[in-house]
């Protein structure tokens, strides 16, 4: 059977992988190509780089960082931040990536997801997404979650996914930073209306939380975290034979 | 030496990567000169059959492939690349492939139960079905990394390995000196590393 995913994300700012607390706070973690190495021989499924870089320069520096990591780093590997044109497609995948993900850069150009997946094929193109709840109503959010969109979540998925979108990464900004678990009610609504795998991020905070979310939701493919695996406060490993014990399919690396 | 197939599909550098890793010369290559002196051929590809296939017969490449092989030199498809070995897909019309193998490719929606995901997208346990020198340093059960949609179907003639999607789906073929993975072993990891050493120690002959 095909298994759950671990996905630790790493957001790296300067060449240095950072984690933002409610997107607010940033503190230093570890550098980007060991910490990717360390998650690969640690039992991570796939990896998300996520670059958070405004300057031209750090953006050099994470494309180095990134050729760096494929160079010796042998899982799949996903890259999203200021991917904005097919050009920004193009710029990470000759590095090394295997997905793209896009968030503001496909609310900025609604027509990206569809012309990305037509040159690279729907399977590079992931939809990454910030939701929060808003007057009861799940509403996107742009510019790492400092801008309310104003379009509703579901439905901007959706077409999104219609247009060629061949995952989802599904970031609660309720339950993010706050370790309480994930967001099952927006997790369930999305496994609703997409048929491509979705990706849980946002409120792990212990092992318990990806055995709810995998139990309670069959339809979530992957769970996503940052800060717990940067802290070890949830080892890969550990968390994948917990996975293991409770029914849930998970890849083991033997010791 | 190695000589990865450049035929314009596909992103060549992981599987260049990983050669470096298993500490095996390889090189990128769509120079048929280049391909006959190598020791061995790897044949990659992502996208569509029709539009691969397209391409390796415009290149030209499709007739070196076909003498390299049929001279016993050993060869590994990739993924779509694994797929053009057989004889013809049914992705989006009826394409014809290389014909080393004896099969077809078809949609796994056609086989596998509603609801299921498609494409198969992760992480699979391989289910050996036949020795192979591939899995000389492969057990039964590990994993590797899948995307796809399609899948070769009749080819019991050299399937080694399946793994279970809602069916037993075609991960492994051999026969001879030709090779293919429906996976990806340059994004398997360890497993996947393994796998294309022992590939790059098989031996010469059909």
């Amino acid at each position: 059977m095909i298994t759950k995913r671990i996905i630790p994300c790493l957001d790296v700012k300067d060449g240095r992988v950072v984690k933002g607390v409610n997107f607010q706070r940033l503190g230093d973690v570890a550098s980007p190509v060991e910490l990717a190495r360390y998650y690969s021989a640690n039992g991570a499924d796939e990896l998300v780089f996520y670059d958070i870089t405004a300057s031209a320069e750090g953006r050099s520096l994470f494309t180095e960082i990134l050729t760096e990591t494929a160079r010796t780093v042998f899982i799949p590997l996903t890259v999203g931040g200021g991917i904005n044109t097919t050009e920004d497609f193009d710029r990470v995948l000759k590095c090394g990536a295997d997905k793209v993900s896009v968030n503001s850069g496909a609310i900025r150009d609604p027509s990206l997801v569809g012309k990305a997946a037509k040159l690279y094929g729907d399977q590079c193109v992931v939809l990454s997404v910030d939701v929060k709840r808003v007057d009861g109503v799940f509403r996107i959010f742009a510019k790492g979650g400092r801008e309310n969109t104003g379009m509703e979540a579901i439905e901007w998925i959706r077409r999104c996914v219609g247009e060629g979108a061949g995952e989802v990464v599904v970031n609660s900004m309720d339950t993010d930073g706050v370790k309480q678990g994930f967001d099952l009610e927006l997790l369930e609504k999305v496994c609703e209306v997409v048929q491509v795998p979705v990706i849980a991020s946002g409120g792990a905070g212990k092992i318990e939380d990806f055995i709810t979310l995998f139990q309670t939701l069959p339809g979530v493919d992957a769970g996503l975290a940052a800060s717990i695996f940067h802290f070890g406060e949830v080892e890969i490993n550990e968390l994948k034979k917990e996975m293991k014990r409770n029914g849930i399919p998970a890849r083991i690396l033997e010791e | 030496m190695v000589a990865i197939i450049d035929y314009g599909v596909g992103n060549l550098f992981s599987l260049r990567s990983s050669f470096a890793a298993i500490g095996v010369e390889a090189e990128v290559t769509s120079d048929p000169e280049v391909i006959r002196g190598a020791d061995r051929v790897i044949l990659p590809g992502v996208g569509a059959f029709g539009d691969a296939a397209d391409k390796l017969r415009e290149s030209g490449l499709d007739r070196v492939v076909r003498e390299e092989a049929e001279r016993g030199k050993p060869l590994m498809g990739i993924c779509l690349g694994m797929q053009l070995l057989f004889e013809r897909s049914y992705e989006y019309g009826e394409h014809l492939g290389l014909g080393l193998l004896k099969g077809e490719i078809r949609p796994i929606a056609e086989r596998i139960p509603a609801g299921l995901k498609i494409p198969q997208m992760g992480w699979n346990a391989l289910k050996i079905v036949r020795e192979s020198p591939l899995f000389r340093y492969t057990k039964d059960g590990e994993y590797v990394y899948f995307v796809h949609s399609y899948s070769a179907v009749k080819c019991e003639d050299s399937l080694l390995a399946s793994t279970e999607y809602g069916a037993e789906l075609t991960a492994c073929v051999g026969k001879g000196n030709v090779f293919g993975c429906q996976f990806h072993p340059e994004k398997s990891g360890e497993v996947g590393l393994r796998m294309l050493k022992a590939f790059c120690e098989t031996e010469a002959g059909r």
